[in-house]
């Protein structure tokens, strides 16, 4: 009874056993709390100062990453997990970026404070947003976030006392970092970059089990069929909401991260567009299909900015072709299509080995 | 005093009127019908019941609560449990996570972060348990969209079963079976009949007369009839009716 299956690493690719399965055990099916993706994301991405500049990137470009690896997994929660499409997400992780500048600024010098207040305003905003919202779906729930999205951003322009206007908040210095039995400075990119490596690791860990747990699993069934969802008794508008607000919260981190990193505050990443990069690579990963989709999205994103950049400064415009191709060619993104392969590959075993013995519960 | 009771409901959209008094009640432990010819009223009257839409006058009881215009989520936490005519399963889900996600245990757990549904041996054995109750041990692990479309409509049963309700609904059960299905479905219910009240809600009049207890005829959204199987037989009025010639 108890005999562990290994799980399907995928918590949106269910164990594809069809015609198998009448030779799976009924087993309960622990979900690892760290996986072999996880890992290898995390050698990949923790590694990263060792052999960027080998291969002509740049330290920097793995903070930049880092970041937006939690502004996506965050934001996948909504997009991918939720089916909800929030096309205004920029303005949390600006309201982020202005909570952390302000705190240093204004009330206290410290990285902790400033994250704190970070993740406060972004969650803060996102739940007043949420409350407007969450009674909708689809086409009118992006529209209402646009409008919302628009707003925040108009008043990070135009709050010049508060927010610095189009300038934003400068001299955010990168400070000491308390770690209560000793403190390092923040200035070196690389002791900044394993500082965020660290909440990545924590927040890919967290929202890992967060989509395995019953409010995961409640996440996707709304996404799948809200109705039935809360004819089956689940508080739907609740849910809605408070996955909204965690998605905030999230991109306040991401946004404070980056007041940080760029040791300013500008109302440039709330815009439209720069809420719209998020939907973009979230989707090229493949959100949708994967947990792992924002990360490869993410990944994908800043490697092609700094690659096609540096030959073309019309590489929006490539970047943008690709997009057109992922979403008419294989809408599943790139997670999808690794998917893809390794199904084939398996059916190409299965042919070889000429028996179907292993198919059933194998992990993919 | 009946399980279930709802007195002189009314529903309008907008000049339409399209229950223009029904009065009902389900008994505990038994299966009631209700039937009708197409656009009689049966899918609004079925709707008003299971509380999605509100009624514009009347009430609804359930065991001793007045439950009308209650929401959704209410009155399945009360015990009412609900199958659809279009099929509403969540599809990217395994059969067995269909079954768990509506599980008494996930659902008052939906705001807990950490605990993990499908490690927790006696949900998952309650999960296969109302699949086997279905016919569907050995497709745990299938995914809900590929499977059969019988089976599929079993599947559907077993999440409306998973709450462990006290009065179970089906909203047209047999719509898209074949003869051989409706006839596995037909087995299917008079087995679950022996531990839940239930309310089908049907055209097929074979289908019906052969399971329920007591059956409630619609006809221009108004009760024209109650009574055993064998009553309604001898009605002519009421076979004419449900058969669609005064249609």
């Amino acid at each position: 009874m108890n005999q562990r299956v290994a799980q399907s690493s995928n918590p949106l690719l269910t164990n594809d056993s069809g015609e198998h399965s009448h030779r799976v055990a009924l087993t309960t099916q622990k979900t690892a709390i760290i996986t072999k993706q996880m890992i290898c994301m995390f050698i990949i991405l923790g590694t990263f100062p060792l052999w960027s500049e080998w291969v002509g990137l740049y330290n920097y470009l793995g903070a930049e990453i880092a970041i937006w690896i939690i502004y996506a997994l965050g934001f996948n929660l909504l997009l991918g997990y939720t089916g909800l499409p929030s096309f205004g997400h920029g303005a949390f992780f600006g309201i982020g970026a202005y909570a952390y500048g302000l705190t240093q600024l204004g009330i206290i010098e410290s990285v902790w404070a400033g994250i704190f207040f970070s993740v406060l305003a972004g969650g803060i905003a996102a739940a007043v947003v949420a409350c407007f919202i969450s009674h909708r779906r689809g086409i009118y729930y992006a529209l209402m976030t646009i409008a919302f999205g628009q707003i925040f951003w108009f008043t990070s322009m135009r709050w010049h006392t508060l927010t610095g206007g189009e300038d934003g908040l400068l001299n955010i210095h990168r400070g000491e970092l308390n770690l209560g039995f000793f403190s390092f400075s923040l200035s070196e990119t690389s002791s900044l970059f394993y500082f965020i490596f660290a909440i990545v690791m924590l927040v890919t860990v967290g929202l890992w089990r967060l989509v395995h747990s019953p409010y995961g699993k409640a996440l996707q069934a709304i996404r799948m069929n809200e109705m039935r969802a809360r004819f089956l008794g689940y508080n739907v508008w609740l849910i809605k909401w408070s996955v909204f607000m965690i998605s905030g919260a999230i991109a306040g981190l991401a946004g404070g991260l980056f007041a940080l990193v760029q040791q300013s505050a500008y109302p440039d990443v709330m815009s439209l567009h720069a809420s719209g990069l998020i939907v973009m690579l979230t989707l090229i990963g493949g959100g949708f299909v994967s947990y792992w989709g924002p990360v490869l999205g993410a990944i994908v994103f800043f490697m092609a900015r700094d690659t096609l950049g540096a030959m073309t400064e019309t590489w929006l415009l490539w970047y943008g072709l690709m997009f057109m191709l992922v979403i008419i060619f294989k809408p599943e993104g790139i997670a999808g299509l690794w998917q893809d392969l390794m199904k084939r590959r398996e059916k190409r075993q299965l042919k070889v080995n000429g028996s179907t013995e292993n198919a059933s519960g194998e992990a993919k | 005093m009946a399980l279930f009771e709802a007195t002189h409901l009314q529903k309008r959209f907008g000049e339409q009127v399209v229950l223009e008094d029904i009065t009902l009640s389900f008994e505990e432990g038994q299966l009631s019908g209700i039937m009708g010819p197409n656009g009689a009223g049966k899918s609004t009257c079925f709707n008003v019941l299971t509380g999605q839409y509100k009624p514009d006058n009347g009430r609804v009881v359930f065991d001793g609560r007045d439950i009308t215009g209650k929401s959704a989520r209410v009155i399945a936490g009360l015990g009412i449990s609900r199958s659809f005519q279009i099929m509403n399963l969540f599809d990217e889900f395994t059969a067995i996570e269909n079954i768990l996600i509506a599980l008494p245990e996930s659902i008052n757990r939906s705001f807990n972060p950490v605990h993990d549904i499908q490690g927790n041996v006696s949900a998952m054995e309650k999960a296969a348990d109302v699949l086997n109750k279905v016919g569907l041990s050995g497709r745990e692990f299938t995914q809900a969209s590929s499977l059969p479309y019988g089976e599929r409509r079993a599947l559907e049963i077993g999440v409306a079963l998973a709450s462990d309700p006290r009065l179970l609904f089906l909203d047209e059960p047999t719509q898209g079976l074949g003869a051989d299905g409706t006839a596995r479905l037909s087995e299917l219910i008079n087995e679950l009949k022996k531990s839940y009240s239930i309310v089908v809600i049907e055209h097929d009049m074979d289908f019906l007369f052969g399971l329920a207890d007591k059956i409630s005829v619609i006809h221009w959204g108004q009760v024209i009839a109650t009574g055993t199987p064998d009553q309604l037989r001898e009605n002519e009025w009421v076979m004419a009716s449900t058969l669609g010639e005064i249609a």
